[in-house]
């Protein structure tokens, strides 16, 4: 792709370029999980590509090419550099895919940073803009910080156990000692820092408000998800031993994510902010589905990834064809482009969590994995008066849409609108029949 | 079959509206398509197979949760109201025009599947689905076209309901995780058994989204200014059917899962019912805006049904049964009458009203009647079930307040003759004012609705005995499942 942009200047042909970079990855996968392998690479045990890894991935690539064909035209607007914004998404993406498939916490880390530095490029990509360069600054700032911590808390957990592979670390469960859980904790907090859970989510509505609204599009879904796999992994799967040392810090994390998160969202009267605070509301949720982790919460948590994923990106890819990202800006959308009108309020009923959306399936299945692993009910019920007030913020947009008059204008292609129906119908067949993409974690 | 039919043909015929654009055509193929699916459940209860009314499939299995829709009697009776409901309502409502028809239309129709699947449920999950989906098109429908104050009233409304919908899938998952084969069915859920130190909140949980539904105090709020600021067709739809999901899911899903908790809340519960009678009743006779009025008296009613649904016996359960059909048949018919007087005099308010008997006798004699049924006056449907529920609150076993409570609800029955005929006098006797001299009688159209109300009042009001003989299995069964004075010791 980087290479692409030395020998090709006619912008159509290098985003077809990524669309068919995207969709050749996303076959790949696909046949990966069906068993058939291209290319043999011995990776030492560093890296293992089970079917829990390839079917996140190829739902995180599968979102990814919808990405590209929704928001190619609002892409090459932002800058002159097309060909690398291409190129640094698709390096982002082998981040993505380091981080799903890691077994020792050494790829964790370079995953992470793969993924994190061409996002602080890409945050400030919109270089006449004083909120994108400020942007990037404090992402670059706050989140290189947190990878220092996170080192830290690696050196720390090598120290205790010897090893960095996640699956070989033995831990004394009866009372573990300072050091590995010290460890752990830096190693929460820091990917807290990057799934933006609070009390650690202060620089993402102004990294998300700042930069180019398609980029906020990619970082909060596509970017979220694959750290919230990477998150679950470790937690449910290598320091299982010390669950009892974590499992209350999630709990009041998620309790004070949620609360803060959808309190603040209601007040806001942008809605690239309130969407950026959903999505902080929604980690919140992703983050339950870790207290889960013992009936089905790896499950939950692949769909709730790809029921929000899809939602998400559409609603990014029509806000960035709008000029005015304020609630304003959305009046009487309903009458200009009523198609596109219908396709925001099914993603926007997904987010709220109303049934025959992917959404209300994916809270749904988050919310039994919590309860029949138990011991946080309270946590449960918190969570479901939060999603009830989390619907108030999110009605704001279908109000403006057909309840106001206004002049939103909105110039959307074919292949605009044929993308977000694709969407649409995906979060309600998931909606309908989720066992569409379970199926894959089985078989 | 039969069962899935019923679901089907609204969910189709609305999904279908939406592209009818010319207004008449697509009125008519609202009408039609209601017709259709009150001639099956007329046929479902009265002549089909057994076999037909259940419809089972396999959905969400990994989960536990299946496709299952069955007519029993409880789901019956609600099933033909609903389905009796849609066509009076749409052709009640043909004279007026509504901006964006093929979206109403619709949007009704949508309403009118996602009610038909609450009441056809029989797997827990798929209840909730039903019960939340009901819920979009009646947000669409009154924000779209509803009175001045429509956008934040029913914000309120369906924040109000969605809280309440969530708590109830917290308690449905906890139970869930109590059922040995781990799924949603009723079977399942009515066996269950629940460590009693758990139940006491579960019940709660359950009943305030039931509560807020029905309305009961204090969880009312949202109900009369929602009704006032909705479309009229869309009022008939709240407060005839979608009310009745309320009741009808503490009989299905509450009474006989938590009937320990049942019993033990069932003294506070009650008291709840009474203060929401008394305060409806109250300020029913206060308002001026007979829209306002009618919600409140609708508040009283169901405030007796839920009365009565605590007081637990099984005759109180068959008036119970009965009086849902009842009630919604009256105060559709009630609110037909109220639409047709704002559409043609443009006002609501009885101080801008009077002496319409001399323009418009017709309306007079159907209005009349209907507000006798309201009253619960003999010969009308309104007493079988008003009787047999008191009865059953005062032959009750499980409260030591029977008396007062029957007491109470008789005042309230007492006061609600006094509030309506209180309406009809400001509104049809009398000098006429301004507004109602140059007023016209009727059409044909709802004349003809009108006497399909009147005559399913006096019919059943005569000769209840074909809907008892519907309801007995079903409340049999139902006290069965609920009853637990057998487990108390003497």
């Amino acid at each position: 792709m980087m290479f692409a942009a030395l020998i090709v200047k006619k912008s159509s042909v290098i985003k077809s370029l990524a669309i068919a970079g995207a969709a050749i990855l996303l076959v790949v996968n696909v046949m990966q999980l069906r068993g058939i392998q291209l290319l043999k690479i011995n990776t030492t045990g560093m890296l293992f590509f089970d079917q829990y890894a390839l079917v996140f991935t190829s739902v995180l690539l599968a979102v990814l090419l919808l990405f590209f064909i929704l928001n190619n035209a609002e892409i090459e607007k932002i800058g002159n550099n097309l060909a690398e914004y291409y190129a640094l998404i698709f390096f982002i993406m082998c981040g993505v895919i380091l981080v799903a498939s890691f077994k020792s916490l050494l790829i964790l880390f370079l995953g992470i940073e793969i993924i994190s530095i061409p996002l602080y490029i890409l945050t400030g990509s919109d270089k006449r803009n004083l909120k994108s360069n400020e942007a990037s600054l404090k992402y670059f700032l706050m989140g290189s910080f947190s990878t220092g911590i996170m080192l830290m808390g690696i050196a720390l957990l090598y120290g205790a156990t010897g090893t960095f592979a996640v699956d070989k670390m033995v831990f004394l469960t009866e009372k573990p000692a300072v050091i590995p859980v010290a460890g752990m904790l830096l190693l929460l907090f820091s990917l807290a820092f990057k799934v933006s859970a609070a009390p650690f989510h202060f620089w993402t509505p102004d990294v998300y408000d700042g930069a180019p609204t398609p980029f906020t599009g990619f970082m909060s879904t596509i970017v979220k998800a694959a750290f919230f796999i990477g998150f679950i992994r470790l937690f449910a799967g290598g320091l299982l031993p010390l669950e009892k040392s974590w499992s209350l810090w999630i709990a009041v994390i998620v309790a004070v994510t949620l609360l803060i998160a959808n309190l603040t969202a209601t007040f806001q009267q942008s809605a690239k902010r309130m969407l950026a605070y959903s999505s902080i509301a929604q980690a919140g949720f992703m983050l339950l589905a870790v207290l889960g982790y013992k009936m089905g919460g790896f499950e939950a948590m692949v769909y709730y990834g790809a029921a929000y994923c899809l939602a998400s990106v559409g609603i990014f890819a029509v806000l960035a064809k709008l000029d005015d990202y304020s609630f304003e800006g959305f009046n009487g959308l309903a009458k200009q482009q009523p198609l596109v009108a219908l396709f925001v309020t099914i993603c926007i009923l997904s987010l709220a969590g109303i049934p025959l959306t992917a959404g209300f399936l994916a809270k749904f299945y988050v919310i039994k994995a919590t309860i029949l692993t138990g011991g946080c009910t309270w946590l449960v019920i918190f969570a479901l008066i939060m999603a009830a007030v989390s619907v108030y913020y999110y009605f704001k947009i279908i109000q403006a849409m057909y309840f106001k008059t206004g002049n939103a204008n909105l110039a959307a292609s074919n292949t605009f609108k044929i993308a977000l129906a694709i969407i649409a119908v995906l979060i309600i067949l998931l909606g309908m029949y989720p066992q569409l993409l379970l199926y894959w974690l089985y078989f | 079959m039969i069962a899935f039919l019923l679901l089907l043909i609204p969910l189709i015929t609305g999904v279908a509206a939406f592209i009818i654009k010319k207004q008449q055509l697509v009125k008519s193929w609202a009408i039609l398509s209601s017709l259709i699916t009150m001639v099956v459940a007329i046929y479902a209860a009265v002549k089909a197979p057994e076999s037909s009314l259940s419809y089972n499939d396999s959905w969400l299995s990994l989960l536990g949760a299946s496709f299952a829709l069955k007519l029993d009697g409880l789901g019956l009776i609600l099933v033909l109201l609903t389905a009796i409901a849609f066509p009076v309502i749409f052709i009640a409502t043909y004279n007026t025009t509504y901006k964006k028809s093929s979206a109403y239309y619709g949007l009704m129709l949508l309403a009118q599947a996602g009610l038909m699947g609450v009441f056809l449920a029989y797997d827990v999950l798929l209840f909730y689905f039903f019960w939340e989906l009901a819920l979009i098109p009646v947000y669409f429908l009154c924000s779209g076209w509803g009175g001045e104050k429509r956008i934040p009233v029913t914000f309120k409304f369906f924040v109000y309901t969605f809280l309440g919908s969530l708590l109830m899938l917290a308690a449905i998952l906890y139970v869930y995780s109590f059922t040995p084969d781990k799924s949603f069915s009723m079977a399942s859920f009515y066996n269950v058994q629940i460590p009693y130190h758990s139940q006491a909140w579960l019940f709660w949980l359950f009943f305030v989204a039931f509560a807020i539904k029905m309305p009961v105090f204090p969880f009312h709020t949202w109900q009369p200014d929602t009704y006032e600021q909705s479309p009229t067709g869309t009022t008939m739809v709240l407060s005839g059917l979608m009310v009745k999901m309320g009741v009808f899911g503490v009989m299905r899903w509450l009474l006989p899962v938590l009937s320990m908790p049942a019993y033990a809340w069932g003294d506070t519960v009650s008291s709840m019912a009474v203060i929401g009678m008394l305060y409806g009743s109250l300020m029913a006779m206060k308002q001026d805006d007979i829209k306002r009025l009618v919600a409140y008296s609708s508040m009283a009613h169901i405030g007796l049904m839920a009365l009565t649904l605590f007081a637990e016996t099984e005759i109180g359960y068959q008036g119970v049964m009965i009086q849902m059909f009842n009630h919604g048949i009256n105060i559709i018919g009630l609110w037909i009458c109220v639409e047709i007087i704002e559409r043609n005099l443009g006002t609501r308010k009885f101080s801008e009203l009077g002496g319409l008997a001399q323009k418009a006798p017709a309306l007079t004699v159907f209005f009349v009647i209907i507000a006798f049924a309201n009253i619960a006056l003999p010969l009308t449907s309104g007493f079988p079930g008003e009787f047999l529920m008191f009865t059953g609150i005062y032959t009750s076993q499980v409260t030591n307040y029977n008396v007062i409570f029957t007491v109470l609800a008789g005042l309230c029955i007492i006061l609600g003759a006094v509030y309506t005929l209180n309406m009809i006098r400001k509104i049809f006797f009398g000098n006429t004012t301004e507004k109602t001299a140059g007023a016209k009688d009727i059409s044909l159209n709802e004349k003809l609705v009108l006497t399909a109300v009147v005559v399913i009042i006096l019919w059943l009001g005569i000769f209840p005995q074909s809907m008892l003989d519907l309801t007995e299995a079903a409340s049999k069964a139902l006290f069965k499942e609920a009853d637990v004075t057998h487990l108390l010791t003497k």
